[in-house]
């Protein structure tokens, strides 16, 4: 009998992990990827995914399963099995938990690193650049900005102003102020972001990213565009009565489009 | 401190008024203040929850076109902060810490009852006063984390009622604490040890040393906040030097520990109720001591994660992810020790125990999210959205309010004498689990895919899941009728109760439903083994039946 319970527990378990699996491959909950750290996202969506996926079926199923085989018939009287605790059971549910967290979070370690999050913006280290350009995303950072990142060739230096209730983008080549942001594809964007009055946030769900722009605290954020197209700005932090109506557009454009944009609308003779 | 056994001899019953009366009155009798808070909070709840109605009939269109939007804001602040303050901590805390504790460790009373009654009396006052701000020019609206510089630039009025209401209940829930920890520590009944106590003194000692340790750091936050709003200091006013990311560590200090001073208390009371309806002891006792006490510790060191898009350092985001992250160990060791509890057991599908069932899987699936939500990378895009909307309404309403309506399930017949009645309490248990989940699982999509917090206008591409959504809410508000008919019949004509209808071991039990004054008419039973159940011969039948 034990052998039976055993391969009850064996093949429930393996339909458990590939049904989590399954789910997590077919079923997709996420926008358009857009920009470089994107995929590197959904990566760690869809393994945190499965993970939750066959811990949430399982334990619903484990009490669902005890509800019905365990209800109290008509009739029945008297009590449950006398068992007050397994310190073998108990170890092995503090350990497999353990090792999910940690693995998980060793996981999305790697994850950020291949971010660029743990890119030490606000130093000013010139060593640096070369591993820089490396990172998928540039990373988030805060504090004193030593420009680092616009000492960076490589990439596009804008500044964002936030105010109740918009975003106004500054393009310091060629001076431009604009109230959509205009990127051209593949090439890294560096915004460096400051708040007029309240905290605000910068969210591109396509970019998936998401940075505080708060007042009096400059804060940096990196990614590079993958994807031609149009994507919503949205401020993601509380800022007034008209937070949600705060809104704006990325606009991805081809590289010659984006130039064009540029020598459009600039003040100055590129 | 010299412990009496046996009834004093005047008792305080000739100096109070009787009746219903004593439940409007400055009575020092624990169960009464017990009583009063769990029915001051469930009047707070149903206002909370009608603000809630009000978000989400804003929301069934894209447009801001149901109120305007200031008000809007002044609701959902208004409907997180009653939800929080004046419903859920008070309850899962002063109403069944208050009418269970001194049962459980064989007191007659708190060890300070004048203290306790006067941490009740503050509630009511304070609760009316954040309400009628609305009247007056317009309640707070910059959310109940008050972020400033929003807080200081929004109208003042509204927001310093706000922080002095606040402040109050903060006070009120310091009281409560060390009276909690007085009690359980000092005025246990000789002979009964520490380790013998039911689960929920444990979880009520793990939740008080939170509240006294973290609450004073949010009263003198927001004792600062006050003045830059009045004295236009600049503690935290950029433009006066200060520095806004400060009163965010600060505030989340006190505030992600008040999640567990939410669920903490909670998972005691399930430690409770799962052990009686299924008639089994509860799996693993000193495991769950220390996954409380475990929560406790690291609860205090993991509040920069509701910062990770605030312009925190990569070394500090990465502490807080594997701090958080951790937290997941002893809440799993809970969850397993719960369905071993129901394992093997003779299951009575009663109310309370199938509203206990429902917050295991809720709270699984809010676990699980937050775990994810603890992951720096993860959170960098669903931060602020719906998502975590979706997630912390699965831990504080599928968790801890769940297990609020399956306490008041289970121990109505102590608190009243009556039974109440189970079918329209299943009835009930339906609608809510039903509505619940289709409110709030859809609003994970909805952060996932672009949709913000705090909006009164949104991309008119959610505007189906979020009218989903609204339907949901629309069950959950449905789903009190049966439960407050079921409340008032059978509190007029529902079946007798007897002492111990549950027939359970737990103190509470063995006096008559309700108790006298003082809890026993002789001595204090000494309860050695709340968690006695189970048959060694069912054991055995167990055994043959694998």
């Amino acid at each position: 009998m034990p052998k039976l319970s055993a391969i009850l527990t064996l093949t429930s378990s393996l339909i458990l992990g590939v049904g989590g699996v399954w789910i997590a491959y077919n079923v997709d909950m996420l926008p358009v990827s857009a920009s470089m750290n994107a995929p590197v996202y959904d990566e760690l969506y869809r393994v945190l995914f499965i993970i939750g996926c066959i811990l949430f079926i399982g334990m619903t199923a484990l009490v669902i399963y005890s509800l019905i085989q365990f209800r109290r018939r008509p009739g029945e009287t008297g009590d449950g099995i006398d068992l007050e605790g397994n310190i073998s059971l108990e170890i092995f549910w503090t350990a497999v938990p353990a090792i999910i967290v940690l693995f998980v979070g060793l996981y999305s370690y790697d994850i950020y690193d291949r971010m660029g999050g743990m890119q030490p913006l606000m130093h000013d280290h010139s060593g640096q650049m070369d591993n820089q350009a490396e990172k998928v995303w540039g990373g988030i950072g805060s504090g004193p900005i030593m420009s680092s990142s616009t000492k960076n060739s490589s990439s596009l230096p804008i500044e964002l102003t936030a105010m109740q209730f918009a975003f106004i983008f500054h393009y310091p080549k060629g001076d431009i102020i604009s109230g959509e942001l205009h990127v051209p594809v593949g090439k890294e964007v560096s915004l460096k972001m400051e708040s007029k009055d309240v905290i605000h946030a910068f969210w591109v769900p396509q970019f998936r990213l998401k940075q505080d722009v708060i007042p009096g605290q400059p804060t940096i954020l990196n990614f590079t565009p993958t994807k031609a197209g149009n994507f919503p700005i949205v401020c993601a932090e509380l800022c007034g009565p008209y937070h949600g109506g705060m809104r704006s557009n990325v606009i991805v454009d081809e590289q010659e489009d984006f130039d064009k944009w540029l020598k459009e609308n600039s003040k100055e003779s590129i | 401190m010299t412990i009496s056994l046996k009834p004093s001899d005047s008792p305080p019953e000739k100096l109070q008024p009787t009746g219903w009366l004593k439940y409007l009155s400055f009575s020092l009798d624990h169960k009464v203040i017990g009583l009063q808070y769990l029915v001051c909070g469930f009047l707070f709840y149903l206002i909370g929850g009608s603000l809630a109605g009000a978000i989400r009939v804003e929301l069934i269109s894209p447009l801001s076109d149901f109120m305007p939007r200031e008000v809007y804001n002044q609701v959902l602040t208004l409907h997180g902060t009653i939800m929080i303050f004046l419903w859920i901590v008070p309850v899962v805390n002063g109403a069944f810490g208050n009418y269970l504790i001194p049962f459980y460790v064989g007191a007659r009373d708190m060890a300070f009852p004048r203290l306790n009654a006067v941490a009740f009396w503050l509630i009511p006052p304070s609760g009316f006063m954040l309400i009628t701000s609305y009247f007056i020019n317009g309640a707070a609206q910059s959310g109940w984390t008050a972020y400033p510089p929003l807080s200081i630039t929004t109208p003042a009025a509204g927001q310093i009622i706000w922080i002095l209401s606040v402040l109050l209940l903060g006070g009120s829930s310091i009281f409560g604490g060390i009276n909690f920890i007085a009690t359980i520590l000092k005025l246990r009944r000789p002979g009964l040890k520490l380790m013998q106590l039911p689960m929920y003194c444990w979880a009520m000692l793990g939740t008080s040393i939170l509240v006294v340790l973290s609450t004073p750091v949010l009263a003198g936050t927001l004792i600062l906040l006050s003045f830059d709003i009045v004295a236009h200091t600049g503690f935290f006013n950029p433009s006066l030097g200060g520095n806004v990311i400060v009163y965010q560590h600060l505030f989340w200090f006190y505030s992600h520990p008040a999640v567990y001073i939410m669920v903490l208390p909670a998972f005691g009371l399930v430690s409770e109720i799962l052990p009686i309806h299924s008639r089994k002891p509860l799996f693993g006792y000193t495991t769950m001591v220390f996954s409380i006490m475990g929560i406790v510790v690291l609860g205090l060191v993991v509040w920069a994660h509701h910062m990770f898009t605030s312009g925190t350092p990569p070394w500090m985001r990465l502490f807080f992810t594997i701090a958080t992250a951790f937290i997941a160990v002893p809440t799993g060791i809970k969850f397993f020790n719960w369905v071993a509890t129901l394992w093997g057991g003779k299951i009575s599908l009663n109310a309370a125990m199938l509203f206990s069932c429902g917050f295991i899987i809720n709270f699984v699936l809010g676990g699980i999210t937050g775990v994810a939500l603890a992951q720096v990378p993860f959170d960098v895009h669903v931060h602020d959205t719906y998502f975590v909307v979706a997630h912390f309404h699965y831990i504080v309403y599928g968790g801890s309010v769940f297990v609020i309506f399956s306490s008041i399930y289970h121990w109505f017949p102590k608190f009243t004498g009556k039974m109440l009645n189970e079918n329209l309490g299943r009835f009930h248990f339906i609608i809510t689990f039903i509505g619940f989940n289709l409110c709030f699982a859809p609003q994970h999509w909805l952060g996932l895919n672009g949709m913000p917090r705090r909006v009164a206008e949104y991309d008119p591409q959610f505007q189906l899941i979020n009218q989903i959504s609204s339907v949901g809410a629309l069950l959950m508000a449905l789903s009190t009728l049966p439960f407050l008919w079921n409340i008032f019949q059978s509190m007029l004509y529902g079946d007798k109760a007897g002492d111990n209808p549950w027939n359970a071991l737990t103190p509470e039990w063995l006096t008559s439903s309700p108790p006298p004054v003082e809890n026993w008419k002789g001595e204090a039973p000494l309860v050695l083994e709340p968690y006695g159940y189970g048959e060694k011969d069912a054991n055995k039948t167990q055994e043959e039946m694998t």
